[in-house]
């Protein structure tokens, strides 16, 4: 088995007398998609943010490519190659996908000693790396705001996989996206992963998780309760560590009350 | 789930675009229609009293350019995001600076305008950082500043002066090298060659018997046509303005992507006070004066040639181009009342008007643009 490109190691976070993390473990191997699950409050979203230079851990050690790594900012992070495309998107829709696509990072060339923003060269790497990914766009000039949200989703995970991403977060990814559209992003995932690129997918949707991923790593009140591989978990078990075995039993009886 | 199939053929659900729904999308067009609108009307109403005669020509020109300067900063700031209230008290401040470094102070003009331009500056500075930091609404953030800048602009003449104008530049400007890059005029020869080819008029009587009625180009309007250049070239050729877009559109997702917000939105309101000092110093070089109620409104229409060209008062949209082209449209119809013999306080209806019907058409256009319904 190949070595993980980036191992997190008994994170603790504590925010004052709030203990985010309470020891999770998670490694993500190239070229496979580990899928984070967990309910509202679990740490996902803490977790992913210390994993993306957000948040420093109060304790725990991270290697990246092996390296002992202390990342200071999500700067760090991301010259590491830890892209994130959070739930809430880096697009702007007014502007259009291909300045969209190299906002920030723009690609210019010199004329008569002054730097100029080189349209050409941005407009035909975005068509090609959408298409890709599978998206055809009416003209690299096209608007994100006409893009539906899955299709910014994928524009938005292109362009971490066009500047060079070794690992991917997928913030909620689907939570907002209809069936189809879920479909689409799904996808996505599966050819970013043949690149050999670690994806890192939250979900708080055991069918999604189960459609793309290799390892599932359930989270529960800042602790991880162990990780599985494909096809040695089943959905009704995902599910009942996502909310936690004995809250679970409580709830099933009080619904079967209200049902009847 | 290779989706090659679906790469290769074009989307059934992706309808040909018309050529009049592309034209639409363009911040310029409301700018384009309403320049040739305000053209047409003016040619057929008001042909024959001299507003196309030379003379006439270079009247509302110098109008526009005017409104051309203003708008030009505003137009990249309100594309970042944010607005400057404070830009006509800035007109005002910077003039009067210039007349009290120069006249009161008799300090060289040169240095009068130098030490103006980078108090001007660091004023936007201090604008755009109170912004940045509190994250209050620029709007008020610089009405604020339209008042406190109003205010010393007439409380300083009175202090020092004992009145609120303070005349008697033109004299001290004289064979000053700065002052001539705003207040002077270019191409004298050129006219005079018009004036005695018969191309252009020439006065008749009087002291000035021969000379062409136009005497060359104000570098008023060299300005205005290099910063609408500058603008324009900056916001779609340059990194940087993709960044003003970037912040105008989405601060936090232009953040995320690394772009330097702060910085942007900064620098765009020390632009907005170097336009207005520009503004400032062509206007006391042409006068000779600074009066303490000069460029009295002009934020407002400032803002409103913006939006006549396409931008949106929310930011992360809009054109230069268009801006400029508002600005030609406000000095053609202001003169043009005028030459038309139309009471001009009419004027302010048509502004009203015109702003109304320019916000609802970007409103419209907007929805095109981010497919909304």
């Amino acid at each position: 088995m190949t070595a993980p490109i980036i191992e997190m190691k008994n994170i603790q976070k504590h925010f004052g007398s709030v203990i985010a993390l309470a020891g999770v473990s998670v490694d993500v191997k190239p070229g496979e998609c580990h899928c984070l699950l967990g309910d509202n409050g679990a740490g996902k979203s803490t977790f992913i943010k210390t994993m993306s230079g957000v948040h420093k851990p109060t304790s725990g050690e991270i290697f990246f490519e092996g390296k002992p790594m202390n990342f200071q900012n999500p700067r760090d992070a991301m010259e590491a190659g830890i892209a994130t495309v959070h739930q809430h998107l880096a697009m702007i829709p007014l502007m259009s996908v291909s300045r969209n696509f190299f906002m920030g990072n723009e690609p210019v060339k010199s004329v008569l000693g002054m730097k100029f923003l080189d349209q050409k060269k941005a407009d035909e790497i975005t068509m090609t790396e959408m298409r890709k990914m599978g998206i055809n766009l009416r003209g690299p000039d096209q608007a994100v705001g006409t893009l539906s949200g899955g299709e910014r989703q994928t524009v938005a995970i292109a362009r971490a996989v066009h500047f060079g991403a070794k690992i991917l977060i997928l913030d909620e990814p689907t939570s907002a996206l209809g069936v189809r559209q879920t479909a689409n992003v799904l996808s996505t995932v599966h050819k970013v992963r043949e690149q050999g690129i670690g994806v890192v997918f939250i979900t708080h949707n055991v069918r999604h998780a189960l459609a793309v991923g290799d390892r599932f790593t359930v989270l529960n009140r800042g602790q991880t309760l162990g990780t599985a591989k494909r096809g040695e978990i089943e959905y009704d078990e995902l599910h009942d560590m996502m909310a936690g075995g004995d809250e679970l039993a409580k709830l099933v009886p009080e619904m079967g009350k209200a049902a009847q | 789930m290779t989706g090659s199939t679906q790469a290769e053929a074009s989307d059934e659900r992706i309808k040909d675009q018309s050529f009049v729904r592309k034209a639409l999308i363009r911040p310029e067009l409301g700018g384009i229609v309403g320049a040739i609108a305000v053209f047409t009307f003016f040619l057929l109403t008001a042909f024959d009293s001299g507003m196309f005669s030379a003379s006439g020509v270079m009247n509302w020109t110098v109008v526009s350019a005017q409104f051309m300067i203003i708008a030009v900063g505003a137009c990249l700031l309100m594309i970042a995001g944010e607005f400057d209230l404070s830009v006509g008290s800035m007109i005002g401040f910077a003039g009067m600076m210039i007349a009290i470094f120069s006249i009161t102070l008799e300090w060289p003009v040169w240095i009068a305008i130098l030490i103006t331009f980078v108090m001007c500056i660091a004023i936007g500075a201090i604008n755009g950082w109170i912004v940045i930091r509190t994250g209050l609404p620029s709007f008020i953030v610089t009405l604020a500043f339209l008042f406190i800048l109003r205010g010393f602009t007439i409380f300083f003449p009175q202090l020092l002066e004992r009145k609120t104008i303070i005349g008697g530049i033109s004299d001290a400007a004289e064979g000053d090298w700065l002052a001539q890059i705003f207040g002077g005029k270019i191409g004298g020869s050129f006219f005079q060659m018009l004036g005695d080819a018969g191309i252009i008029d020439v006065f008749e009587r009087g002291n000035r018997m021969g000379e062409p009625v136009v005497d060359g180009i104000p570098m008023l309007i060299i300005w205005a046509l290099g910063l609408v250049i500058f603008g324009h070239v900056l916001l779609t050729r340059t990194r940087f303005g993709n960044w003003i877009f970037a912040s105008g559109g989405d601060a936090e997702a232009a953040r995320n992507s690394g772009v330097p917000v702060n910085k942007v939105k900064a620098l765009m309101f020390m632009f907005t006070a170097f336009c207005a000092t520009v503004f400032a110093t062509c206007q006391v070089m042409e006068f000779g004066s600074a009066g303490a109620d000069r460029g009295l409104l002009k934020e407002f229409e400032a803002i409103i040639a913006v939006v006549i060209g396409g931008a949106l008062l929310t930011g992360g949209y809009g054109s230069v181009i268009g801006a400029a082209l508002g600005a030609l449209i406000f000095g053609v119809v202001q003169q043009g009342l005028f030459f038309a013999g139309v009471e001009s306080s009419l004027f302010r209806v048509f502004l009203g008007a015109i702003l109304l019907g320019a916000v609802i058409l970007n409103t419209y256009i907007r929805r095109l643009i981010t497919g909304e319904r």
